[in-house]
């Protein structure tokens, strides 16, 4: 069962990639183009729709179907680059904090708590409004902002991880403190980075679309699935549709991501001797 | 001959309260198996720690003499230490269940070990890997090789460290208690290797261990460690034929002899445990738990000579056991 819910996320997060991926090759339109003879079109499946627009159009008359797989970019984009930038920050933080202990952890600490007391939507809305949005301007404040987890996690594993034997082996046997703790102490701590990393791409998506929705995430007109339900939820009571696809798409995801990273969590623990 | 070791009057104190070494001295000659005694918590360990340079930061080290030939250890920049670790200098630890990377396979860890100290390709070094694996008994060290440490069995992995240990042809081996947490059998077999390799290669092994059986084994010379100190030093055959000071007689009973001992007599043991010493504590430390104790063990205690080579920490006079006996 739970192998299941595995396979479910993983079939999930590879679809959505895959589309982010061929979008220009499979998008029947481009989701640039207004046709306002043709606003609103609903779906192909609903009354008064068409096979032309599969996914109906939007109310300046853009291919539904083509924003939405062109969107996929832009949420995976910010998933997978904002996982990079705060994983990179965190994990840094973290292992130094954990193996070196001391002075240096107490540094760290003090860093991790401050930016736990930071409202992290409140800064990411002014950072956006005064710098301006863009998409790499998203991904760094979202990146800059989602490390703590990382530095948390890492920071407890290497503590465990230092003092174990072959750490101290290494050592003996002349390794320099570089190779230490790139080569000896991270590749034991990614276990539990991988979970958090799916759980923190959850988050950056999310929170991306929710920047988007009040309109300081990724500018329009880039399709972002966040922008696509604002700038639906005009029209949402006599057109639907405007806001449940993008909608779905995004609660789809999130979900996806959410399935892979616990079984994986489960499968990574199970495969650990130690 | 120059000794491959020589420390003097090494200390190792934590923070203001606790002093683990206690002024030892001891020089290993090439090809020597030098043989550290005493029970858990004496100093063996932090002893061999604090040779390798690798003690905690919590610790402090200091002493006279610290040389590995013709380095000074108490002046070698981390650098220069982490360039004899491994190289000239190797160290077996005593769990070969924890001390592998369980991320990296033998032969990666192997070889990494000999291209961090010699400039050779990776295929040259696995080739030493494996010949080294060979060396130690192991059969298709090929397969070895590409095991992950799980997937081996303690004596295979406490095999690996030794090999891995000898990789770069090292002077000097420091093995604490290298098979304490194996059975007998193989505890037998990984002793028995250590010898052989030590004969072959004229390397000097620093051998800590808590076992007599083992020190009467492979022993030329011991050393008996007693909180902090070392309170008796002598070769093996001086120091089991006739043991001087009274920690040493002590544990010495504490071993049953077959037809020696009866088996309605009690085994010998020495009551109380090994007392956490201050670095400002002065005299015998023993003196708590010594049946020979008197007044004057509270002061400075004098290190005599039995013979040449035999000298240890008390104030009795040598022939004080003849005494005891009569």
């Amino acid at each position: 069962m739970k192998h299941a819910a595995t396979s479910l996320g993983a079939l999930i997060v590879f679809a959505v990639l895959l589309a982010a991926v061929v979008a220009p090759l499979v998008a029947p339109h481009d989701p640039f183009v207004q046709d306002l003879n043709q606003r609103l079109v609903p779906p192909e499946w609903m009354d008064g729709g068409s096979a032309v627009h599969p996914f109906g159009t939007d109310q300046l008359g853009r291919d539904y179907l083509s924003r939405l797989l062109y969107g996929a970019r832009i949420s995976m984009m910010i998933g997978i680059f904002t996982v990079v930038t705060s994983g990179l920050i965190g994990i840094t933080l973290g292992v130094f904090g954990g193996y070196f202990g001391g002075k240096i952890d107490e540094v760290v600490m003090f860093i991790i708590t401050c930016r736990l007391s930071i409202p992290l939507i409140l800064v990411a809305l002014t950072v956006v409004a005064l710098i301006g949005s863009s998409l790499l301007v998203v991904i760094l404040t979202l990146g800059l902002l989602l490390w703590e987890r990382f530095a948390v996690v890492s920071r407890t594993t290497t503590m465990q991880v230092r003092n174990l034997d072959y750490i101290a082996a290494a050592q003996a046997a002349g390794a320099s403190r570089r190779h230490i703790l790139l080569r000896e102490v991270l590749p034991n701590i990614l276990t539990p980075l991988v979970v958090v990393a799916t759980l923190e791409m959850a988050l950056a998506i999310l929170l991306e679309a929710a920047l988007s929705f009040l309109g300081l995430g990724v500018p329009p007109p880039l399709p972002s699935w966040g922008l696509m339900i604002a700038e639906g939820k005009d029209y949402m009571f006599f057109s639907p549709w405007v806001i449940m696809i993008p909608g779905i798409a995004l609660f789809v995801l999130v979900l996806g991501i959410n399935l892979l990273g616990d079984g994986l969590r489960d499968l990574l623990g199970a495969a650990r001797p130690t | 001959m120059s000794p491959v070791l020589e420390a003097g009057n090494l200390r190792v104190t934590f923070g203001t309260s606790v002093a683990a070494v206690r002024g030892v001295s001891l020089t290993m000659n090439r090809g020597e198996t030098h043989c550290l005694v005493g029970e858990s918590g004496c100093g063996k360990s932090v002893t061999a720690l604090a040779i390798m340079g690798l003690l905690s930061r919590t610790a402090h080290r200091s002493a006279d003499i610290l040389r590995f030939h013709d380095y000074d250890l108490t002046r070698l920049s981390e650098r220069g230490m982490a360039r004899l670790r491994g190289d000239r200098i190797a160290m077996i630890f005593q769990e070969p269940m924890t001390s592998l990377n369980p991320a990296y396979t033998v032969g990666s860890q192997m070889a990494e070990v000999f291209q961090r100290h010699r400039r050779v390709s990776r295929a040259t070094a696995l080739d030493r890997a494996a010949e080294l694996l060979q060396r130690v008994g192991i059969t298709a060290p090929g397969l070895r090789l590409k095991q992950y440490p799980h997937q081996l069995s303690g004596g295979l992995r406490q095999r690996v460290m030794i090999s891995m240990a000898l990789m770069c042809e090292p002077e000097l081996l420091i093995a604490d208690e290298p098979t304490t947490a194996l059975d007998v059998t193989v505890q037998a077999q990984i002793l028995r290797l250590l010898q052989n390799l030590q004969r072959e290669l004229g390397l000097s092994l620093l051998l800590i261990t808590h076992d007599l059986g083992i020190v009467a084994r492979m022993a030329d010379r011991v050393s008996v460690m007693y909180a902090g100190e070392i309170v008796e030093s002598a070769p093996a055959g001086a120091l089991f034929a006739a043991p001087t000071h009274p920690y040493t007689r002590g544990l010495l009973r504490c071993i049953p002899v077959p037809r020696q001992v009866r088996r309605d007599e009690p085994l010998g043991s020495i009551p109380g445990v090994v007392p956490r010493i201050a670095p400002d504590f002065v005299g015998c430390s023993f003196r708590d738990r010594c049946a020979q104790a008197m007044p004057d063990c509270a002061r400075h205690v004098p290190r005599q000579r039995a013979t040449i080579d035999h000298d240890y920490l008390c104030r009795l006079p040598t022939d004080w056991t003849r005494a005891e006996a009569a």
